[in-house]
């Protein structure tokens, strides 16, 4: 590459990044920002004042929704990752009847849309009297054809010759599931653990259906219960709670891109 | 899909009866927790949304069997071809153009030059971005007072337009976010399958000397196509399952004009407490995603190129 050509396309990618980035930008600057400089329609904060930072947590229980963000997130990505696991060795592993109607039947669920069934489901999570706690919040989502692929995926590289000296030397196969697959996997879990918790941290339509109280939600609803409070008052807060929100989930992916880029485009394509 | 032909092509192992009851049972139960969990949460909801949308039915459960009533009803209703129609240009305004400007974000991180990384990491970072916060960003984006876009119009002179309060504009704004919040996630699945491309295509390119678009035409997209399929798939699928904009941002107003169809199903099924129109609607919805997802496979299977 010449370097005439080199500097252009920097110049493009910066200005790429200016644009694609600015939002993040903006809600990071105004976060800092009191209300007068707000309206003001300031791009930059005069100071870094961390006094929004502190209002935010007295408008909104913003403390226990992030608990209950963390602790939904986890569980249910723990829970993904050992249900999909399971599914993905019996598909590579084992061969027994009816195998192939099941795989037919997790792709068949990759085709009917979550929204498409979600009157049915907050019914059944109600009448089992999952609203408003974690139960209801995590346990419809343990099942994932989408990770079961993945995984599987990486499970197929696992030479052949590894189940067979296991069988030979009398390792029951959960064994062998639990102290051989898992660990040499570990690259695919993280993947889809990474993947998993982004999805439910930043799960927004389910929240909303099954809590109502304080005590159970997440900070998705609470952005929302937070914007409706403070709407054309206090921006300056408001864009505090938003940088909470988004910073851990922006930490994860900044760490985890490349895994996650290669995981993700091995999982879809192959 | 090539996985479900490769499955099938494996020879059955020729076991003892005794051994492979046994292994019947122990790969049935590995496959057990999956099973009962998409029974409960996928294909038993599926049903039961058919079997309402034949129903009037509140939130507690159907009362009156109606035959089509509810289709009829929604068919017919101003309000549901407002939201087929808010739907079918949301779909339009966002998906090619988002896929589009991710794989243009793609080709222009696919060189290894110094310090990519960090584009990478920048062009890929909405997809760590919640729709929540997305939403409330761009709606204070999009405040006539004193937002970003308002004060770029009266420096450049131009008049101050009501975003989200203007039925000409609304959808167009929120597919506008939408379009930001969805490139993140494109354009890491198309770097990765511009990655996964031979390089060795491109060294015979070099020494043929041929030029950057005759190569990009004849190797760099032909080769990730099945990249793009997927893509394209997935982003459909997504642009019709929108919610979360729609309800921080318009609330399906102006006049239903952003009223998109699983905020029309939310809509009647949660705050009307008609849960048999929201299931027909499901229903529609149900089949438009299946058949956008059949047609893309045949149409792939054709046109697609597979390394």
């Amino acid at each position: 590459m010449t370097s005439t050509k080199r500097i252009s396309l920097y110049a493009v990618l910066i200005i790429c990044t200016a644009v694609m980035m600015f939002p993040i930008f903006y809600a990071f600057s105004i976060s800092f920002m009191d209300g007068e400089e707000v309206l003001d329609g300031q791009l930059l904060p005069s100071s870094f004042s961390l006094t929004n930072y502190a209002e935010v947590f007295e408008k909104v229980p913003l403390l226990t929704y992030l608990i209950n963000s963390f602790a939904t997130s986890a569980i249910v990505m723990i829970g993904q990752l050992l249900v999909s696991s399971l599914a993905a060795f019996a598909f590579v592993f084992m061969k027994f009847k009816g195998r192939d109607f099941v795989f037919f039947l997790f792709i068949s669920t990759m085709m009917i849309p979550w929204e498409a069934t979600m009157v049915p489901n907050f019914m059944t999570v109600q009448s089992l009297g999952w609203t408003n706690n974690y139960v209801g919040l995590t346990i419809p989502f343990f099942a994932l054809a989408f990770g079961t692929f993945l995984l599987r995926q990486h499970f197929k590289t696992i030479p052949k010759e590894l189940y067979e000296a296991s069988q030979v030397a009398g390792i029951s196969r959960f064994r062998f599931f639990w102290n051989v697959i898992l660990p040499v996997s570990r690259s695919s879990l993280v993947t889809l653990g990474i993947y998993s918790f982004l999805t439910n941290w930043n799960m927004y339509l389910w929240p909303l259906l099954v809590t109502n109280t304080e005590s159970a939600r997440t900070v998705q609803i609470g952005l929302k219960q937070l914007q409706t409070q403070e709407i054309a008052s206090d921006w300056g807060v408001v864009m505090a709670g938003v940088v909470i929100v988004i910073l851990p989930t922006l930490i994860l992916l900044f760490a985890g891109q490349k895994k996650l880029q290669k995981g993700l485009t091995q999982g879809a394509l192959k | 899909m090539n996985a479900a032909r490769e499955l099938q092509s494996v020879p059955a192992e020729e076991q003892q009866p005794s051994k492979s009851r046994f292994a019947f049972l122990e790969g049935w139960l590995y496959l057990l927790p999956s099973i009962v969990l998409f029974g409960v949460f996928v294909f038993y909801p599926m049903f039961r949304t058919i079997y309402l949308s034949f129903f009037l039915a509140d939130q507690i459960g159907p009362f009156e069997f109606a035959g089509l009533e509810n289709y009829h009803y929604i068919l017919s209703s101003d309000s549901f071809q407002s939201s087929i129609k808010a739907t079918v240009l949301f779909v339009l305004f966002t998906v090619p153009a988002t896929i589009i400007l991710a794989l243009f974000l793609a080709l222009l991180t696919s060189e290894k030059i110094m310090g990519i990384g960090i584009f990478r990491t920048f062009f890929s970072s909405t997809m760590g971005m919640s729709v929540a916060a997305s939403s409330v960003i761009w709606m204070f984006m999009y405040n006539p007072s004193i937002g970003v876009f308002s004060k770029v119009a009266e420096w450049l002179g131009l008049p101050v337009i009501q975003w989200l309060q203007n039925p000409d504009y609304a959808l167009l704004a929120v597919s506008l976010s939408t379009i930001w919040m969805s490139t993140g996630f494109a354009y890491l699945i198309i770097l990765g399958g511009l990655q996964n491309i031979d390089p060795h295509l491109y060294e015979n390119a070099r020494v043929a000397g041929v030029s950057y678009f005759y190569q990009l035409r004849r190797i760099t997209l032909p080769m990730l196509s099945p990249t793009l399929f997927f893509i394209v798939t997935v982003s459909f699928i997504n642009a019709f399952q929108t919610f979360g904009q729609i309800d921080i941002l318009t609330k399906g107003g102006p006049v239903e004009s952003t009223n998109v169809i699983v905020y029309s199903i939310y809509k009647d099924a949660f705050i009307n407490n008609d849960v048999g129109s929201a299931s027909a609607q499901a229903v529609i919805l149900f089949f438009c995603v299946l058949a956008l997802t059949v047609l893309q496979f045949k149409l792939g299977e054709r046109k697609v190129h597979y390394q």
